[in-house]
Order: C-alpha cells, then sequence, then structure tokens
C-alpha cells in the first residue's frame, strides 16, 4: 500500500466558456522516501494535482467530482475541513513556486515557523521558538538565531525557499509536495535548494512529489515520474526507463526538447526539436486524445477514443493508442 | 560570534521603521506633542485649576483679560470660560476617541468578512455569509450622516455614550470599505495561500494573516476619524443635541451662538480648542501615513 495514493481524481473548472475538466481520472501514487516528479507544460494541470491533494481547490470554480486520494487508507476527498486542517502542515505540506510572496511581510520568519509549529502542537510559544531556530539551522542558514528575527524582505530568494522549506517540514510531514520550488530562482541557487531538499528528505524518509517543467530537475532528483499532459496523467515510469526509453510521443517530444552538448560534435548542429502546436483549451476537449493534433503518430481513431493507462512492463504505464496497436515504439 | 557582521543583520519591525520615519518629520511630531498637551491638559486641568465649570461665579459675558479671577472672561450666563474650556475636553475627546473606536471595530469586522468571504473565492464553502457585497455598507452610505446621527440622538437620548455611538454608527461605512478593498487585495497572495496549506482556520488568516498586513492604511484611516468625530459631536452639540449637562467644547459653542456679535470668545475659544485638537489629529495621520508609505510622501 502507498503512502499517498490518487485514484482516478477528476476536478472540473466553471469558466465562462464552460465546464473545463483540469484534472481527467489522474492517478499517482509515492512510497514513503521516493521522489515522484510531475512534469509537463504549463496550465496541464500539475499544481491543481498538488491543491486537490491538500484540498485546496477554490470552489467555486472548482470541483472534485471524482475519484480519491488516500492518505493511508483514510480518503481525504471526503475528509471533513476539520479534518484536512490536521492533516495539512502535519501530513502533508507544501512549499508554494514564488518564494518572494509566499512569506507574510509583516511577521519575523522565526514567528511564522514558529506559528506553523503552534498550528499543530501543543508546545509553548519559546519552545515552539527554539525550535523555528533549529529548523533554521535544518535548512542551513547561518547564524540562525540572528536570522529567525529577519523579515522577508532582509532575506535574498534563496534564503526565502530555505525558510519555506523549513516551514513546510517543522512538523515533520510524511509527504512533501514542493511546486516547482526552484523556479523563481538562479540556477545556482536552484542547486543548493535541491541538495538540501535530498539532504533532509533521506535524514526523514519524507516522500516529496516535485512538480517542475524541467527535464534536468527530474533527472537529478526524482525515483518515478508522471508526464502530465491537458489535465491526464500519459506515462508514469521509473526516471530511467522515462529518460531512455520513453514510449508516449509527447514524452518523447519533451525529451527531445532537451539541449544536449555531446550530441552536436562539430559544427553540424540540428535545431532544437519542438513540439508543434499548442495545448488545446481545456474547454474544447474533444472525444479523442487531447495530444492528437500535435501528435505524429495521429491515427484516425486517435480523435474519437481516448487512449487508457495500459502497463509496457514493470512500473511503466502509457496511455497511447498508437501503441496499443501493438506497434514498435 | 566571531566578527560583527558588516550587513545589518539586526531586524527591525515594520512598527519601529514607521516609527523611524515618523520621528523625522517635524509636523508629525508636533501634532503628536500638540495632541499630548491637549489630552494631558484635559485629563490633568480639572486638578490644577478647580473652579466648577457649571457654576456661575461672574457677570455674564466678561470679556478675557478683564477680570484676573476670571482669565478667559465668562460665558452668557457668568461661568468661567477657562474652567469650561479645561473641562469640556474630557467630553469631546472621550466622544471622539470612543466614537472613533466604534468606527473602526465595526468597520474593520464587517470590511474583513465582505473583503474575506466576499465574491466568488470562498462562497462555495460558505453558503451564508451575512455581508456578502457591503449591501449593507452601502445602505448606510446612502443615508445622510448627519440627519441619521441627529435621528439616533432623539431617538434615544442625547447622553455622551449615545452620542459616541451615533457618530460611531453613521461613520463606519468608509473604513468598512477601505478594510475590505484590502481584504481583497491580500486574500489572493501567495502568503495568505502558504498559510493554508499549513492549516490556519479562516479565522486565523482573517485576524493573524490579512489584518496585520491591512493595518497601514487602517490606521492612518482610524487616526484621522477621531478628528472627524470630535467635529462630527462638535456639530451635534452646536445643534443641541448632546448632554446638556456636561460641559463639552460644542456644547459651548452650541449654547454661546447667540452672542457671537456681542461676545467673539464665548465661540471662539471653544472653536480654537477644537480647531487646535482636529488640526493635532490630522497632523499625527498624515504623519502615520507617510511613516507607512513612505513612497507616498510629498503628494
Amino acid at each position: 500500500m502507498a503512502l499517498l495514493e490518487v485514484k482516478d481524481l477528476v476536478v472540473d473548472f466553471a469558466t465562462r466558456a464552460g465546464k473545463a475538466r483540469v484534472l481527467d481520472h489522474v492517478s499517482l501514487s509515492v512510497e514513503p522516501g521516493e521522489i515522484l516528479g510531475i512534469v509537463g507544460e504549463s496550465g496541464c494541470g500539475k499544481s491543481m494535482t498538488a491543491l486537490s491533494i491538500l484540498g485546496l481547490v477554490p470552489s467555486p470554480p472548482g470541483n472534485v467530482s471524482g475519484g480519491a486520494v488516500y492518505l493511508d487508507d483514510e480518503n481525504l476527498i471526503e475528509a471533513s475541513e476539520a479534518r484536512m486542517r490536521q492533516i495539512r502542515g502535519k501530513d502533508i505540506s507544501m512549499i508554494f513556486q514564488e518564494p518572494m510572496t509566499s512569506l507574510n511581510p509583516v511577521f519575523s520568519v522565526g514567528e511564522q515557523i514558529a506559528e506553523g509549529l503552534r498550528l499543530h502542537e501543543s508546545i509553548s510559544s519559546a519552545r515552539a521558538r527554539t525550535k523555528a531556530i533549529e529548523m533554521i539551522r535544518a535548512v542551513g542558514i547561518p547564524e540562525p538565531e540572528l536570522r529567525s528575527k529577519n523579515y522577508p524582505h532582509q532575506m535574498s530568494g534563496g534564503m526565502r525557499q530555505r525558510i519555506m522549506i523549513a516551514m513546510a517540514l517543522a512538523c515533520g510531514p510524511r509527504v512533501l509536495i514542493a511546486d516547482e520550488p526552484t523556479t523563481a530562482l538562479d540556477v545556482t541557487v536552484q542547486a543548493q535548494i535541491f541538495d538540501l531538499l535530498k539532504a533532509l528528505q533521506q535524514q526523514n524518509n519524507t516522500a516529496i512529489i516535485l512538480i517542475t517543467h524541467d527535464m534536468g530537475v527530474i533527472a537529478q532528483l526524482c525515483d518515478h515520474v508522471a508526464v502530465m499532459y491537458a489535465g491526464r496523467v500519459i506515462e508514469t515510469s521509473t526516471t530511467e526507463t522515462i529518460l531512455s526509453a520513453p514510449r508516449h510521443p509527447y514524452t518523447q517530444g519533451l525529451i527531445a526538447c532537451v539541449p544536449h552538448l555531446e550530441e552536436n560534435p562539430g559544427d553540424e548542429r540540428k535545431p532544437l526539436m519542438e513540439i508543434e502546436g499548442v495545448v488545446p483549451p481545456l474547454t474544447e476537449l474533444g472525444a479523442g486524445c487531447a495530444f492528437a493534433p500535435r501528435c505524429a503518430r495521429h491515427m484516425p481513431v486517435c480523435d474519437d477514443q481516448k487512449p487508457v493507462m495500459t502497463d509496457y512492463g514493470p512500473s511503466h504505464s502509457v496511455a497511447c493508442l498508437a501503441l496499443a496497436d501493438g506497434d514498435a515504439p | 560570534m566571531t566578527k560583527a557582521s558588516p550587513n545589518p543583520l539586526v531586524a527591525e519591525s515594520p512598527l519601529k521603521e514607521a516609527w523611524g520615519v515618523f520621528r523625522r518629520s517635524g509636523l508629525a511630531l508636533f501634532g503628536l506633542g500638540l495632541l499630548i498637551t491637549i489630552i494631558i491638559v484635559s485629563l490633568i486641568g480639572p486638578l490644577i485649576y478647580t473652579v466648577d465649570p457649571i457654576e456661575i461665579i461672574w457677570a455674564p459675558l466678561t470679556a478675557p483679560g478683564m477680570e484676573a479671577v476670571v482669565p478667559l472672561g465668562t460665558d452668557y450666563l457668568g461661568r468661567d470660560m477657562l474652567a469650561g474650556l479645561i473641562n469640556g475636553g474630557k467630553a469631546t475627546l472621550a466622544v471622539g476617541i470612543s466614537a472613533a473606536l466604534i468606527t473602526v471595530i465595526i468597520g474593520i469586522s464587517i470590511g474583513a468578512m465582505a473583503g474575506y468571504y466576499g465574491g466568488q473565492a470562498l462562497g462555495g464553502r460558505f453558503p451564508y455569509h451575512p455581508f456578502p457585497k457591503l449591501r449593507v455598507t452601502e445602505f448606510f452610505q446612502v443615508l445622510p450622516p448627519l440627519l441619521f446621527a441627529m435621528v439616533l440622538v432623539t431617538l434615544f437620548s442625547p447622553t455622551l455614550p449615545i452620542v459616541a455611538v451615533a457618530i460611531g454608527v453613521v461613520s463606519w461605512p468608509a473604513t468598512a470599505r477601505l478594510a475590505r478593498a484590502e481584504f481583497i487585495r491580500i486574500r489572493n497572495l501567495e502568503y495568505v495561500n502558504a498559510a493554508r496549506s499549513i492549516s490556519a482556520t479562516d479565522n486565523w488568516i482573517i485576524w493573524r494573516v490579512i489584518l496585520p498586513n491591512a493595518l497601514p492604511p487602517l490606521i492612518v484611516s482610524s487616526t484621522l476619524s477621531i478628528g472627524i468625530a470630535i467635529l462630527f459631536e462638535a456639530g451635534l452639540s452646536f445643534l443641541g443635541l448632546s448632554d446638556p449637562n456636561i460641559v463639552s467644547w460644542g456644547l459651548m459653542i452650541g449654547s454661546g451662538r447667540q452672542y457671537i456679535l456681542d461676545a467673539w470668545w464665548v465661540v471662539t475659544l471653544p472653536g480654537v480648542m477644537i480647531f487646535l485638537t482636529v488640526l493635532s489629529v490630522s497632523l499625527v495621520g498624515d504623519g502615520l501615513n507617510d511613516a507607512f508609505n513612505p513612497k507616498l510622501r510629498d503628494r
């Protein structure tokens, strides 16, 4: 039994243009101590998956129309708001994309970490403060006693993201959702933050769901990968398999888009691969595969039938009709 | 500690920072000093200058400086003007400050609820909320405030608490609108979401996360609303809608208005006191505005 399992999750949003199915039967699972990467283009439902797990889908306009999220054996979709509050931050916590705006500007960072602790544990404010300082030390910020009294504006982006990580990990969650934690940061800082995440994860055996659009990050960090497209998971496997032998045409395209230094010996440079077209609006998805209009291996049947996830070897599932056809990839 | 680090890691809280800016403004400091002086005189003055402001002690309408016993003259009944000015401050300030407090409490509560729960953001989880789009506020805003306050005071009784409540009840909508706007701006910021993701409740988010961030403009408007409330109280007293048994500056102006042509001091002196008080409050409010929004200075 997986630690956290998302099963056939469906989320709809009411928009002016009609109902948009932002998550369409999404299934994922993470084991303790595992890092699962969710990768895909903007708007493919990565962040929405994260918010649904925490029960934070804005409603209305959003609505969880089906499926389940199991933490251990408890279905979080059916859990009460009070129960969700116990879970958020304590069992599952989240790091947001923008460290510049995710901290409250009028409280010192130490107070903010302590506040998170006091929401979950009945400890004295003095004890919470000490623990906050310990957390700041744990995320590798020098002079934690002094730094804990700093306000967010006195810190750099990387430093703030460390504070966010300290906040998220303060209560020792079993699952950490990191929603593009380094997108707003410099590349060098990015590497530091990932090293930190990895180290803390190994220390505490935390499961991490890492949302990103960067294949490089996936390669560096993740054990498993789920590739999403237009609200559906279209391929899942181990990182190795996804990188070396992707089977879904979209995944193949994504990987081909990443520039390689070695592949261009001499001056014969190929132009960088790109996937033609754009993600269709979620309100205009037809009966067929959402990727069909952009797919190089498009078949007539793709327009009428939605592909389902099919196993191709151990822990490798792909949703593509062209593969189901018996075609070699 | 190895060396004194070159970058000042010493934290400055936003309030301390604001005080730093405030301190550098001469006008604001002057206003603060004036306000403190007025408050101290109103509180301690009656203990030092013990003449009863209601007792008739000299000939009516004695001009200031004519008699040593009544240095600032007497009013139309022969009551000591100086005693009136010293004692009247307490009532005026008490009404002004408590009316402003009522304004702020009603205004921020309603504005916060409307801003936080209103509109689409969280509607689904709260099928019923009392102030969906400030319709209540609009209802209060279309009533002419002075008239409405007069009705309230006449309906109940012209005592100071009623006057304070009436002023508060008619002047909260402006504060509510300001609070609502701030809450709407802040409720969708990422740190509010972040707070929610570590399981903060709605109450916690409203009072502990959003309100502290919404405070600067609210503090400024609250300060200014003290001045407005003082003027309001003076206006009501002038119209005779205040407690006739308690001396206030407004009451002094109101009861002396018939004699304004023969005895300028009867109306002018309490008028000057009101002017100084409102001026000092406004200067402090302006200073606070600069302190919280340094970018808007010299606007």
